[in-house]
C-alpha cells in the first residue's frame, strides 16, 4: 500500500469541506462518536453537516469557514490518503500554498451553477506553479443543474481553454454532487451519461510518479553521527533523507558546495546495512575518505551534479504582513541548508487570476512574483521543475523568525 | 527503477518521522522527547533509535508523571530507559500541587490532565528545553488535525491556531525567540491503525495494558473505567470484573478501557479495523466540550 497526498481547492461555498466529509462518510472512515458530535451540532437542509468534520477550530465553526489547513486521513484496501483541506479565501492563499507543497494531486472544485470563476484561475495557477502532478476538476452541485451533461461539458471546455497557458500535465474532470454523494465514492444513477469512475475510484487507481525514479541522486546531509564510543570509535556517518534517485555502495560522490570527492563505503540503517537506498529513505551514509562534510552539504553522484550558485532566480509566494522590498535580507532555508540571502530585484508580480505579469516595487501578503536572490554562500540546487526536493526553499525573517516566503527555483 | 522499490506507506511514514527527529537534533540546542509510556511515545523512542544509532539520542526522555499513572506503564518506562541506556527525566504533578502552583480538581471525576501543563511548563523552564517532541497524531482530534509538525508555543506554552507559521514541503523552521519553544510531532501523519501496523512490523514491545486482561471496573457515562485508588466510588457505582484492554493509555482517572478479548497485535489490528469509535472516544477529558482539546492546547497542554 502506498500514500496519495492531495489538496482540495475551490472558492468559499463550493463545498470543499462537504466533499471531504462525503469522501470520509461514504468510504466509512468516520467513527460513530465523531458522527454523534456533528449530529448534535445541527443539520443543514435536513442532512447532517459533513463540513463540520473538517472545521476543527472554534473560530471556524463560529464563522462557518475554513481558516487553516486541516489534515484528514483515510484508507481503502488499495491506498492510504492524506487530505490537506485548504481554505478558499484569497486572504489564506499562503495556507493553500502550504497544503499544495506536499501534494501529489489537487482537486479543484467548481460550482456547476457558476462555472469557472476567478478563484478557479487563482487556484489552478498555484497548482501549476507548485507543479502538483495531477489535477482533478470536480464540477460540484450537479444536482442543482439537473445533472446536465451539457453544463458539465461546457465547464470542461471553459477550463481547458484557460488551462492552455498553464503547466498542468494531467487534468481530469468529474461531475459530482458532494452533498448527495453522486460520483464521490459511488457512481451516481442520476448521471447515466457519465462513463468514468467515481472520484474515489480515480484516486485509488491513479499511478503515482515519485522522485525516486529521478536520474539525479540527491542526499542533503542533516546530521553527522559520531558515537565516539569504544565500539564505534571511528564511526562517522552522514544522516539524511534521500531526496531523489538512488545511491549504491561504491558510487563516486561529490560533496556540494565544496566539490570534494569520495566514494560510498556503506549505507547504514538501524536494521542493518543496505547495498542500495532510494528516495525517500532516511539512511546514514559513510564515505571512504575523511573529508569535511557537515549539515547543509549535499552528497550527489559524481557526473550528475546540480547547479551551484550564489545568484538564484525564483518564483516566490509572499506570506507575511510586512511587504517584501528588494534589498531586504532573509535567512534562506533550502534542503537542510540555511544561508543568508538578499533579494536583489523583483522582476514582476503575477496576477494569479489572469496570469498577467505586472511591474511593482514590492510584494505583499499572498502575492506571487519572480525575484533574483544573492546568497552569502553558494547553494547547490536543481530547478524546482526537475526536483521539488532540492528546488524549493523558504525565507525566514531573522527579526521575527517568521517564515515569510515560499520559493521555487528556476 | 521498478515498482519493487516503492516504499510502503509505513516505510514512507517512518522515513518522514526519522527526518523530522533529525531536524530537531540539528535545529535546537536543548530538545526533549516527551514520553508518557503510551504506544505513540514508545514508537517515537523506536524511531529515535533508527534516527540516531549507533549514536546516543541528542535529547533526554521526559515524563510528566501525574501520579495517577498505571503501574504497568511506569514499570515499562523505567525498563525502556534502562534497555536503551538513554537518560530519563521525571517530574511530578504532585510537586506542582504541593508548591501551590496547580490546584487539583474537585468533584466526582477529578482529572489531573489539565494541570499537567503546569508541571510541563515548569520542566521546560527548568531545563530550558527549546523543543519538545511528542507523539500526537492529527487523526486523534479535530484541533490536532490543524496543527503543524513544528508548532511554536510562546513563553506561556500557548498555541495560537490563527497564527501558525506556513509549513512548506519538508522544510521546517525551528527559529524561535528566547523563552519560546516548539512542539514537534513526528508522527502527525500517522493514524491509529498505522501505529499498530508499525508496532507489528517492527515487533515493538508494549505495556501489558494494551492486551486483554481481567480488571475491576465501573461504568461511567457508558465508558468502562478501571477501579483504582484515584477514583472515588459511591454507592451508585457497581464494581464488576470484566475482560478489557486499553486502546489509549493516559491517567487511570481519564482513560477508559474497552471490553475486548484481543491479546495479540493481530487481534488488536482486526479490532481497530472494525471499530466504530475513535481512540479518543475513550478519553473523558475530550468529552467535556466541543473545543476541549483546543482550549487545553491554548493553555499550554501538550
Amino acid at each position: 500500500m502506498d500514500i496519495l497526498r492531495f489538496i482540495t481547492a475551490g472558492s468559499v461555498d463550493d463545498g470543499k469541506s462537504t466533499l471531504i466529509g462525503r469522501l470520509l462518510y461514504d468510504s466509512k472512515s468516520i467513527f460513530q462518536d465523531q458522527l454523534e458530535a456533528i449530529e448534535k451540532a445541527g443539520q443543514v437542509n435536513g442532512q447532517i453537516n459533513l463540513a463540520l468534520l473538517t472545521d476543527g477550530l472554534k473560530a471556524e465553526r463560529e464563522q462557518g469557514i475554513t481558516i487553516d489547513i486541516a489534515y484528514k486521513y483515510f484508507s481503502t484496501p488499495k491506498r492510504k490518503f492524506i487530505i490537506a483541506d485548504a481554505p478558499g479565501h484569497v486572504q489564506y492563499t499562503r495556507n493553500m500554498v502550504t497544503g499544495a507543497s506536499n501534494s501529489d494531486l489537487a482537486i479543484i472544485l467548481i460550482d456547476a451553477r457558476k462555472g469557472v470563476i476567478e478563484q478557479t484561475y487563482r487556484h489552478s495557477y498555484i497548482v501549476s506553479l507548485l507543479r502538483i502532478p495531477y489535477v482533478v476538476v470536480c464540477i460540484n452541485k450537479m444536482d442543482l443543474v439537473d445533472f446536465s451533461e451539457e453544463v458539465f461539458l461546457n465547464i470542461q471546455k471553459q477550463y481547458l481553454e484557460f488551462a492552455k497557458d498553464l503547466d498542468l500535465k494531467s487534468i481530469h474532470f468529474l461531475p459530482i454532487s458532494a452533498l448527495n454523494g453522486d460520483n464521490v465514492v459511488d457512481l451516481s444513477s442520476s448521471m447515466p451519461w457519465w462513463k468514468g469512475s467515481s472520484l474515489l475510484g480515480f484516486l485509488e487507481e491513479i499511478e503515482l510518479r515519485t522522485e525516486e525514479d529521478s536520474p539525479a541522486p540527491r542526499f542533503p546531509v542533516q546530521n553527522v553521527i559520531r558515537p565516539q564510543t569504544t565500539e564505534y570509535h571511528d564511526y562517522r556517518g552522514y544522516a539524511g533523507q534521500i531526496r531523489s534517485g538512488h545511491f549504491t555502495v561504491g558510487d563516486s560522490i561529490t560533496v556540494l558546495p565544496s566539490g570534494l570527492k569520495s566514494k560510498i563505503k556503506a549505507i547504514d540503517t538501524y536494521a542493518g546495512s543496505v547495498n542500495t537506498a532510494y528516495a525517500p529513505m532516511s539512511v546514514t551514509i559513510r564515505l571512504e575518505d575523511e573529508i569535511d562534510v557537515s549539515r547543509g552539504d549535499m552528497l550527489v553522484v559524481s557526473g550528475k551534479e546540480p547547479i551551484t550558485s550564489q545568484d538564484l532566480e525564483a518564483h516566490i509566494c509572499w506570506m507575511d504582513q510586512k511587504v517584501m522590498t528588494p534589498g531586504s535580507k532573509y535567512l534562506l532555508r533550502q534542503t537542510t541548508n540555511a544561508v543568508k540571502a538578499s533579494i536583489r530585484s523583483l522582476e514582476y508580480r503575477v496576477e494569479t487570476s489572469t496570469h498577467e505579469k505586472k511591474e511593482q516595487a514590492s510584494l505583499g501578503l499572498n502575492e506571487i512574483g519572480k525575484v533574483t536572490i544573492r546568497t552569502a554562500k553558494p547553494v547547490a540546487y536543481d530547478p524546482y521543475s526537475q526536483i521539488r526536493g532540492t528546488g524549493s526553499f523558504v525565507l525566514v525573517d531573522e527579526g521575527t523568525n517568521q517564515t515569510v516566503a515560499a520559493g521555487m527555483l528556476l | 527503477m521498478t515498482d519493487l522499490h516503492r516504499l510502503s506507506h509505513l516505510d514512507q511514514l517512518e522515513s518522514e518521522a526519522i527526518y523530522i527527529l533529525r531536524e530537531v537534533a540539528a535545529q535546537f540546542e536543548r530538545p526533549a522527547l516527551l514520553f508518557s509510556g503510551g504506544k505513540d511515545s514508545i514508537c517515537l523512542v523506536h524511531l529515535a533509535l533508527k534516527a540516531f544509532r549507533p549514536g546516543k539520542f541528542p535529547f533526554p526522555l521526559v515524563h510528566i508523571d501525574t501520579g495517577h499513572n498505571f503501574d504497568e506503564a511506569l514499570k515499562f518506562r523505567d525498563d525502556l530507559a534502562e534497555r536503551t541506556g538513554e537518560k530519563l527525566v521525571v517530574r511530578y504533578v504532585q510537586d506542582s500541587i504541593d508548591q501551590g502552583k496547580a490546584v487539583e480538581e474537585k468533584g466526582k471525576f477529578p482529572s489531573r490532565n489539565a494541570i499537567q501543563a503546569v508541571t510541563l511548563l515548569d520542566t521546560i523552564a527548568e531545563f530550558k528545553f527549546d523543543a519538545c517532541i511528542g507523539g500526537a497524531r492529527r487523526d486523534e482530534e479535530k484541533a490536532r488535525a490543524k496543527e503543524r509538525i513544528f508548532s511554536v508555543r510562546d513563553e506561556f506554552g500557548s498555541w495560537d491556531p490563527k497564527l501558525q507559521r506556513p509549513e512548506l514541503w519538508n522544510i521546517y523552521n525551528g527559529k524561535i525567540h528566547v523563552g519560546e519553544n516548539v512542539r514537534v510531532f513526528p508522527i502527525s501523519n500517522w493514524t491509529e491503525l498505522d501505529v499498530w501496523e508499525y508496532i507489528r512490523k517492527e515487533k515493538i514491545e508494549l505495556p501489558s495494558l494494551y492486551f486483554s486482561h481481567q480488571r475491576e471496573i465501573v461504568w461511567r457515562e457508558d465508558l468502562v473505567f478501571p477501579v483504582s485508588k484515584f477514583i472515588s466510588l459511591d454507592n451508585t457505582d457497581k464494581v464488576e470484573t470484566r475482560t478489557v484492554r486499553f486502546r489509549t493509555v493516559g491517567d487511570m482517572t481519564c482513560t477508559a478501557a474497552v471490553e475486548s478479548e484481543a491479546n495479540t497485535i493481530d487481534d488488536i489490528i482486526r479490532e481497530i479495523q472494525v471499530s466504530r469509535t475513535t481512540e479518543r472516544g475513550s478519553r473523558l477529558d475530550d468529552k467535556r466540550s466541543e473545543a476541549a482539546m483546543e482550549d487545553r492546547k491554548k493553555g499550554g497542554y501538550f
